[in-house]
């Protein structure tokens, strides 16, 4: 296959997608390459942090944990920052990114991906709308302060915030509690509606029959679980930041000695320590899941697990079972089962838990094209990392990194707007 | 301007009433059904390899990319030849280096010379898309963009196919991938607009060993159906359901 590569980058104005980063072994058929790159390894990953996100801002407006006030604002604004992340890597993907928008006209609806815009779009209503009654009054507020100021930002933002009331200035008691029920409604709508956008992604992987890996009934149940493990992850980390920042900026003022630094600190270890007992229950679910799907693939031993079986436990292995299995699932929940839990412990154990999942999708994606249809040969992923095109800038590690950088940029922006870390 | 919630709710009533009846007068139809109405549908294009005559010239690859404007050198194709090498101590090699265009003239597969004495059967087959009676790849296309035509030819719609590659991932004989021009998915036709013109496809025509033939099955006296209805014949990868509609003569338990 080396001689194909070489004379095929000979004429590399002709990019053969895919060409590029994958090498292959043995016989694979012609037109076999690894198609789905690092990009739909991030678009499952970045759908995971957005339902998980969410997931974990309802568990305030919905069930009334107290604890998770100041939580809630923060990830149900910063799921609105993750949201247009996660069509981003399908945009960044695609080889008429252009056209994407005909899924929308034609939804072809035999597929698993058609849906992804009504889906993708009925989410996006729901964390909109519900920020919006979160921040009604908020908006009214802001309107009520900037009249009259003469300053050009304060026009803008008067004006800005004028829209944003859509015209609905009533404070009034009775609207407020209107507001808060509107709130509750719309949280306890959006859980389902955020596990399905995550599961359908699985069932995209799912439903591909072609491929040995992928096809499974658990893969949307997989999926579920591991992405609102990462969510919680995410947010648990997040808050572990914002808290100890807090921390310290009143050990500033304060002094060391001062009582609410401890009433912080002790507030802050028990919240976590609480998040972590459902981090701990979603992360058995989806390892017990998938060691399922393992063992019933080895014992049923059908056509394809010959080539499975070299692949994951040959070629993939550290991949699998070192970084995802025992980096990312063992080592973070022993971790957090040890008992005298310590926040510096638990902030180690939930990277390992987030990069635990990054590897479970990529183990699924560029794992699930490890082995050529043939079951006779292999193919190899070689990340691009220095891009020289824009399809290698697009599906490399920069192509990546924007896409895991652009939710962070975008939630600067936005809680200019809605300011969900110190709005109480 | 006042209107209580009641005249609100009967004039929706009213309006919605008085839109269905026109509105039903209209059909919804999905991108895919409006396209399907290609194609006559007392055809039913088949294709019949006999392996036992392939001496894997390469002749039916490079037709094929010629006239289909396939880019001839990067190794993508629409159609290819495979290597079937089964040694005595029951080792395989298989090969198929640029869809076997440049012909088999070489003893050594994937470098390593292969001893002649140590061979126990070797052949040649031929590939192309199985056109089947359920395709995959038109099921997963999320914007309806490949189709199946009246007559059983997948095809794909260059103008409307995003290149999200679902497609390629869902055809579980590889034939699909992307075009390097016209960036969105590519496949054989059966060489669809000649075979409605009542020609042969590129690769039947250029077969020097009639390898390869396509045929009508519902044409009772066509010889290919004939062929296909009184011989043994097997198809490729039946397990996954999709009926592939490329008929095989002499296919070996080796085949993948």
């Amino acid at each position: 296959m080396s001689v194909e590569n070489i004379v095929a980058q000979g004429g590399e104005h002709l990019a053969v997608h895919g060409l590029e980063w994958t090498t292959k072994e043995l016989f694979t058929y012609p037109n076999e390459f690894i198609y789905w790159s690092i990009q739909i390894v991030m678009y499952p990953y970045m759908t995971g942090l957005v339902a998980g996100a969410f997931v974990l801002s309802s568990l305030y407006h919905v069930f009334g944990q107290q604890d998770l006030k100041n939580m809630a604002r923060f990830s149900l604004v910063f799921s609105l920052a993750l949201l247009p992340v996660a069509m981003m890597p399908l945009q960044f993907h695609l080889q008429q990114p252009l056209r994407g928008i005909n899924v929308m006209f034609t939804p072809h609806f035999t597929s698993a991906i058609a849906a992804f815009g009504i889906v993708f779009s009925t989410y996006a209503v729901i964390v909109l709308s519900e920020i919006w009654f979160v921040y009604r009054q908020f908006f009214v507020d802001q309107v009520n302060t900037l009249k009259g100021k003469e300053g050009a930002k304060d026009r803008i933002m008067y004006y800005l915030y004028i829209v944003l009331t859509l015209g609905a200035f009533d404070t009034s008691d009775e609207a407020v509690a209107k507001d808060k029920k509107a709130v509750k409604i719309l949280a306890a709508i959006g859980i389902p509606i955020a596990c399905f956008l995550h599961g359908y992604a699985g069932f995209i992987f799912g439903s591909v029959k072609a491929n040995a890996l992928w096809m499974s009934p658990l893969m949307p149940v997989i999926f579920i679980m591991s992405a609102i493990v990462s969510g919680i992850a995410l947010c648990m980390l997040t808050y572990i930041i914002i808290m100890e920042w807090k921390k310290w900026s009143t050990i500033i003022a304060k002094g060391k000695g001062d009582e609410s630094v401890k009433m912080l600190a002790g507030a802050e270890l028990d919240v976590i320590t609480k998040t972590s007992r459902y981090l701990l229950g979603f992360l058995v679910a989806a390892i017990t899941l998938e060691l399922l799907d393992l063992i019933f693939r080895g014992y049923t031993a059908m056509k394809s697990w010959d080539i499975l079986r070299s692949v994951m436990y040959g070629k993939d292995f550290i991949n699998i079972f070192l970084l995802q299995y025992t980096l990312g699932n063992l080592v973070p929940f022993i971790m957090l089962l040890v008992p005298g839990l310590t926040i510096r412990r638990v902030f180690f154990a939930l990277i390992f838990v987030l990069f635990g999942v990054f590897m479970m999708r990529w183990n699924v994606v560029i794992g699930g094209q490890a082995f050529s249809l043939s079951f006779a040969g292999y193919m190899h992923y070689h990340l691009p990392i220095i891009p020289h095109s824009m399809e290698t800038f697009k599906e490399g590690l920069f192509g990546a990194m924007t896409v895991a950088a652009t939710p962070f940029v975008l939630f600067y922006f936005i809680n200019k707007v809605t300011p969900s870390l110190e709005y109480k | 301007m006042s209107c209580s919630r009641r005249d609100l709710l009967k004039n929706t009533f009213k309006a919605t009433l008085a839109s269905t009846l026109p509105l039903s007068a209209f059909k919804m139809l999905s991108p895919a059904q409006v396209k399907a109405s290609v194609g006559d549908a007392n055809v039913r294009w088949v294709f019949l390899v006999d392996t036992q005559k392939c001496v894997g010239c390469g002749l039916c690859v490079k037709a094929c990319k010629n006239e289909n404007e396939v880019p001839y050198d990067p190794p993508i194709t629409r159609t290819w030849v495979e290597r079937y090498v089964l040694m005595k101590n029951g080792q395989s090699h298989i090969e198929s280096p640029f869809g076997g265009r440049d012909g088999y003239t070489d003893t050594s597969i994937h470098e390593n010379e292969i001893p002649a004495d140590q061979i126990a059967k070797g052949f040649f087959v031929s590939k192309l898309c199985n056109q089947c009676k359920k395709p995959a790849c038109v099921q997963v296309c999320p914007v309806g963009a490949t189709y199946q035509t009246l007559d059983g030819v997948v095809l794909v719609d260059r103008k409307w196919c995003i290149g999200c590659g679902y497609c390629i991932m869902a055809c579980p004989y590889g034939m699909r991938f992307f075009h390097p021009v016209h960036k969105v998915a590519e496949k054989c036709t059966f060489c669809y607009h000649r075979i409605i013109k009542g020609m042969k496809t590129a690769c039947v025509q250029n077969c020097p060993f009639e390898a390869r033939l396509i045929g009508n099955l519902k044409d009772p006296n066509d010889p290919v159906t004939k062929i296909i209805m009184n011989q043994r014949v097997s198809v490729l990868k039946d397990e996954y359901g999709t009926k592939p509609q490329v008929y095989y003569i002499g296919l070996d338990t080796n085949v993948r």
